[in-house]
């Protein structure tokens, strides 16, 4: 804010520049000029006087030229269109003989800062930035420094771009990253209530990223995110989604009240999409959610029983403290549910839980009853494996059913895997009740599956590189899936180290350094030609290591061995054994050495329906950098080879 | 970067194409787009697609697209940029096409073609922004817009708002603003005017026993100037406005809002002290200034509904009682009010008493829909729907009771229009132009103010 008490300072300091006089009299002009020039320096605003400030520079006096120079300097940002006046006798002075003067106007040229550049150039430019690698931590701060306006710009393009710069450049000061994503919180969440629908969704994805290192970040906020009516699918499904994650102590009980609005929306997908939520902050406030889906049920809809048992059944196994409530909702349920997903969900829960639930028998009696009209072959296996457990636990009920289910299954059902599910259970039967009990009483629950899924808090370096970017509004599984242009993603979360390659190095053109990061490095990685191991040695090694790498390539159409084999020679890389084409799933097991003796294990998978092949690589020596180079060999072949066939 | 920018019609119809840099397939693509976004599964977002080319690596392509006007606005590209930049350009697009054909639709884009070009040839270069400036683009753009029909005073009568797009899209364009920023220099004379208009949108969340859960106000002043470029001018908003919990201003309550931002164009320095934004508004379209406010407002909520619901389990009879009482000041009133409250599955039969005869009420896709076309600030209207719903079951645990609503009822959703309303209190005091003695007559102002639902819910 311009200091406001210097009008009329102004006002004379103008006179006195314009008064011929005073021009005429070197001393007395340069005093003039120097008096503006303590008041620029005690911080009056003193841009009024610009004009006169650049008739003043053309002149002889040296002195007088530096100081008109260094005012100019000042204030060209606040008056860029007059500083292209004093772009005149700059470019004059340039051609001085004397050699001081030409410097110094080359010097001033160079530093008139105009803020020309509009948005699309600032963005531009932010991306650009993230190719520096700045050489010590002052530089770094510098640079965040002078970088800190365009946080505020009101484009939220430019400060996007800026954020992820920010987040790239600190990758080593979380303080600085948790600051940033606090300045833009309020850019981000303008934009998630944007009238453009596309940007809001985009924001959305991208409040999902943030949230995922710092699960606090939004939840104060957590209003921004209650759908509305009008809204498309997609936005309502973003925000679901973000409401599960920002859920705390304070704001749960509104959070819950909003889903369970959603539960009885028109749209069937929706609806179900608010129970799956509702059924993943069950796995934190239990009682509370175990409450609001046994209510759903009362509905007796379709499209929502279904859900809510199958949100049911991934409860009682993560957190067995809700067995009681869950056993006691779901007498009735059976009536409701039509589908194969909630009828084994059903099934199952009967099985395992049947102690508790009083009818359990005659509902599965029912099931057992209409096998023949079932259509869906996993709905009898899991029928088998439910009839036989609950058999365990309640013999008497249970027995005579159980062998006119076993009946059927062996001698009338035409799905081989449920005629061997049959004939198994049947031989296991014989094998006596003890060995039975040994084989089927597994473990009711597994809360430990609960911390491997949640994976909670990853830190922002995990995903700086990709903020930004499409990768978020794609979601990080299907842009793996899609991606074919994607090099060898070296930010893996057990790759920490190389996280940063995507920045590093000063100002490779990113084409260049996509080829860079093609090339096997061949100081890394040499593979061994003839490398011979035996299927048996293969097994071996294979079952005694930990899976190194696992990845995921996009593939289209079908597979023909023997170009893959032949292709994979070249490279050295050994194949053991391999998948007739057309198999499905299509499996294959390669092996290859390099020069220091470290091998590489790998397992080809395909599954057609899924248009992907995935690796995994095992190592007999822990060494990333060789992996890396290994993978990307890999993924060459496997590239070229998909395209072939493509 | 971008590879092709095209616009399709609601019906899938290419209207311009224009591919920046020949390294993709073709103008089917176009097709290929509208094909995807037409088959896509419910739950996948439509704002990003991709395609994966037959040929090599670098033939996978990105549609990412926004919906406006009813057109479809796609840029396509291969590389894997920024979201919200592109957005960003695409609306600005949408506006800048709008400026210049007059408004954006299938009718004025198809009429403008040639211009369409003309403009997308200026804007983008090999697929890299050049400017998005109106005042820029004037000096290069030579064709003139072709407007269906010619401008006249009379339609002035009807000035509706050009920016606002309320959900049912009622507010009609002003002919008198949808007219092409740059227009033959004959009649040139007539076109000093200028349009500012404060838009409001209004979030409201009401809880079943009638505490106020959530209020959100998202508001934009929005200018639309005809004027010759490089008039300065002047807008004065009310003093007592504040930014922030913190400020206070004058006695009385005080205009508060949370977050306020500007158009980098805006000088502000009058604003500290007086509330006064300078500016020489390019021609077109402009948002001078977005502000939200969250929370607190200063005015009661502009409708109160007073739900009663009585519900025979036996006969499955359902009974609702809406009373909607309207607390804007008496002078004011609600447009195009309509209540959408979802209902249980099932429902067979409606009957209804509706306390005037200008409003209506019909069951569809398993709600009702009660429409109000205009209510008077400080009144109060009512309607009383009986239904059917057989078969329903009650919420479970308890039972037979006439007073809990079954479970599928509600909520309701209000939409409406507010004119000459803002729910923040932010008016715009006055609006001065700079003195400039061209001969023209006075330039005719406008100032108009409206607020409109974003989602007006109120649970059951």
């Amino acid at each position: 804010m311009p200091y406001l008490g210097s009008e009329d300072e102004v006002k004379e300091l103008k006179k006195a520049l314009c008064n011929p006089h005073i021009q005429a009299d070197r001393l007395r002009y340069r005093n003039v000029i120097q008096r503006v020039i303590r008041h620029m320096t005690q911080g009056s605003d003193m841009s009024g006087v610009f004009m006169e400030m650049v008739k003043a520079s053309a002149t002889i006096d040296i002195v007088q030229k530096k100081l008109v120079y260094l005012y100019m300097c000042t204030y060209a940002p606040l008056k860029p269109d007059l500083a292209l006046l004093a772009i005149n006798t700059l470019c004059k002075d340039c051609s001085d003989p004397n050699p001081m003067v030409r410097g110094l106007a080359l010097r001033s040229m160079c530093s008139l800062r105009m803020s020309k550049l509009d948005q699309w150039g600032q963005a531009e430019v932010l991306n650009f930035l993230l190719r520096y690698q700045p050489r010590s931590e002052e530089e770094l701060f510098d640079i965040l420094n002078l970088l800190d306006s365009f946080l505020k710009s009101s484009s939220p393009g430019v400060v996007m771009g800026a954020t992820k710069l920010f987040l790239i450049l600190a990758k080593n000061f979380p303080h600085v990253q948790t600051d940033v994503l606090m300045q833009v919180k309020g850019t981000l969440l303008a934009a998630c209530s944007s009238e453009s629908r596309e940007l809001c969704f985009a924001a959305l994805c991208h409040v999902r990223q943030v949230l995922h290192s710092l699960p606090g970040h939004f939840s104060s906020h957590y209003k921004k995110f209650f759908c509305s009516y009008s809204e498309p699918h997609y936005i309502k499904l973003q925000k679901v989604e973000v409401l599960c994650e920002l859920v705390n102590d304070e704001n749960v009980q509104q959070v819950l009240e909003e889903l369970r609005g959603y539960c009885t929306d028109v749209s069937a997908d929706f609806a179900q999409a608010a129970i799956f939520a509702i059924g993943s902050i069950a796995r934190t406030y239990t009682d509370q959610c175990v409450q609001i889906l046994t209510e759903l049920l009362g509905l007796r809809q379709e499209h929502i029983t279904t859900v809510v048992v199958q949100t049911f059944r991934d409860l009682v196994w993560l957190c067995p403290q809700c067995t009681e409530a869950v056993c006691q909702a779901l007498p009735g349920c059976e009536e409701s549910i039509q589908d194969s997903e909630g009828k084994q969900a059903l099934i199952w829960l009967l099985g395992v839980h049947g102690k508790r639930i009083p009818n359990a028998p005659y509902v599965l009696e029912d099931f057992v009853e209409n096998v023949k009209s079932e259509t869906f072959p996993a709905v009898k296996m899991e029928l088998l494996t439910a009839l036989l457990r609950l058999f365990l636990s309640r013999p008497a009920e249970c027995q005579d059913m159980l062998g006119r289910l076993l009946y059927y299954c062996i001698e009338e059902e035409k799905d081989m895997a449920v005629r061997d599910r049959g004939l198994f259970y049947y031989r296991l039967l014989l094998a006596g009740i003890d060995e039975v009990k040994r084989i089927l009483r597994s473990p009711q629950s597994d809360p430990s599956l609960r911390l491997l899924e949640d994976q909670a808090e990853r830190p922002v370096n995990s995903w700086a590189s990709d903020f930004n970017t499409l990768v978020p509004v794609y979601g990080k599984a299907r842009w793996a899936t899609i991606s074919k242009c994607q090099r060898v993603e070296r930010h893996g979360p057990e790759l920490p180290n190389t996280a940063s390659f995507a920045t590093s190095g000063p100002l490779i053109p990113e084409e260049n350094k996509e080829r860079v990061q093609e090339l096997p490095d061949s100081r890394a990685l040499m593979l061994v030609p003839n490398h011979q191991l035996t299927a048996e040695c293969f097994e071996k090694t294979w079952l005694s290591l930990k899976v190194a790498h696992q990845q995921v390539f996009p593939w289209q159409g079908a597979v023909h061995p023997d170009t893959l084999q032949m292709a994979l020679q070249v490279v050295n890389i050994q194949t053991i054994a391999m998948n007739r084409a057309g198999a499905q799933p299509w499996k294959a097991y390669l092996s290859a050495q390099d020069d220091t003796g470290c091998l590489f294990l790998t397992e080809l998978l395909l599954e057609p329906e899924n248009l992907q092949m995935q690796i995994s690589v095992k190592q007999n020596k822990a060494r990333t950098e060789t992996l890396n180079s290994f993978i990307s060999v890999l993924e060459t072949v496997i590239g070229t080879i998909g395209d072939i066939k493509s | 970067m971008i590879s092709q920018f095209f616009i399709l019609s609601s019906k899938g119809d290419p209207l311009i194409y224009k591919d920046f840099r020949g390294d993709s397939g073709g103008r089917d693509v176009a097709e290929l787009f509208y094909r995807k976004l037409t088959g896509l599964p419910g739950d996948e977002s439509p704002v990003v697609m991709v395609t994966t080319g037959g040929g090599g690596h670098h033939d996978d392509r990105h549609f990412i697209h926004i919906r406006h006007s009813g057109l479809y606005l796609v840029a396509t590209t291969s590389e894997n940029i920024s979201p919200f930049s592109l957005l960003e350009l695409l609306s600005r697009l949408a506006t800048l096409l709008g400026d210049y054909c007059g408004s954006l639709g299938e009718a004025t884009i198809s009429r403008n073609v040639a211009l369409v070009y003309e403009l997308l040839d200026e804007v983008l270069d090999y697929g890299y922004v050049q400017t998005t400036s109106t005042e820029m683009l004037r000096n290069f753009i030579q064709t003139e817009a072709v407007v269906s029909k010619p401008f006249s005073l009379f339609d002035l009568s009807s000035v509706g708002l050009f920016g606002a797009e309320t959900q049912q899209s009622k507010v009609a364009p002003s002919s008198a603003a949808s007219r092409p920023v740059l227009s033959s220099r004959s009649d040139q004379s007539q076109k000093n005017e200028v349009f500012l208009d404060v838009v409001e949108r209004l979030s409201v969340l009401i809880a079943s026993n009638g505490s106020l859960l959530k209020v959100d106000v998202q508001g934009e002043i929005r200018l639309k100037s005809f004027l010759p470029s490089g008039s300065e001018m002047r807008i004065g908003l009310t003093e007592e406005f504040c930014v922030g919990k913190s400020e206070l201003r004058g006695y009385g309550p005080g205009i508060r809002v949370d977050e306020v931002s500007f158009h980098s164009s805006v000088h502000l320095d009058e604003f500290e002290s007086h509330r006064i934004l300078r500016l020489q508004p390019p021609h077109g379209e402009l948002t001078v200034m977005r502000y939200q406010l969250s929370d607190d407002l200063p005015s009661p909520l502009p409708f109160r509904l007073f739900p009663s619901v009585h519900w025979d389990r036996g006969s499955g009879r359902l009974q609702v009682y809406l009373k909607l009482r309207c607390d804007l000041p008496p002078k004011s009133q609600a447009l195009n009010v309509r209540l959408h409250l979802p209902l249980p599955r099932g429902v067979v039969s409606l009957s209804q008493e509706l306390s005037s005869p200008e409003q209506k009420a019909e069951l569809g896709e398993g709600a009702l829909r009660w429409d109000l076309p205009r209510v008077q600030g400080g009144s109060q209207l009512s309607g009383l729907f009986q239904m059917d719903v057989p078969g329903l079951p009650g919420p479970p645990g308890q039972g037979p009771s006439t007073s809990a609503p079954p479970l599928g009822l509600g909520p309701a959703s209000l939409s409406f229009e507010l004119p000459r309303h803002t729910c923040s209190g932010l008016q715009v005091r006055f609006l001065r132009l700079a003195f400039r003695p061209c001969g023209n007559a006075n330039p005719h102002k406008w100032v108009r103010h409206l607020s409109h639902s974003d989602a007006y819910v109120i649970r059951i």
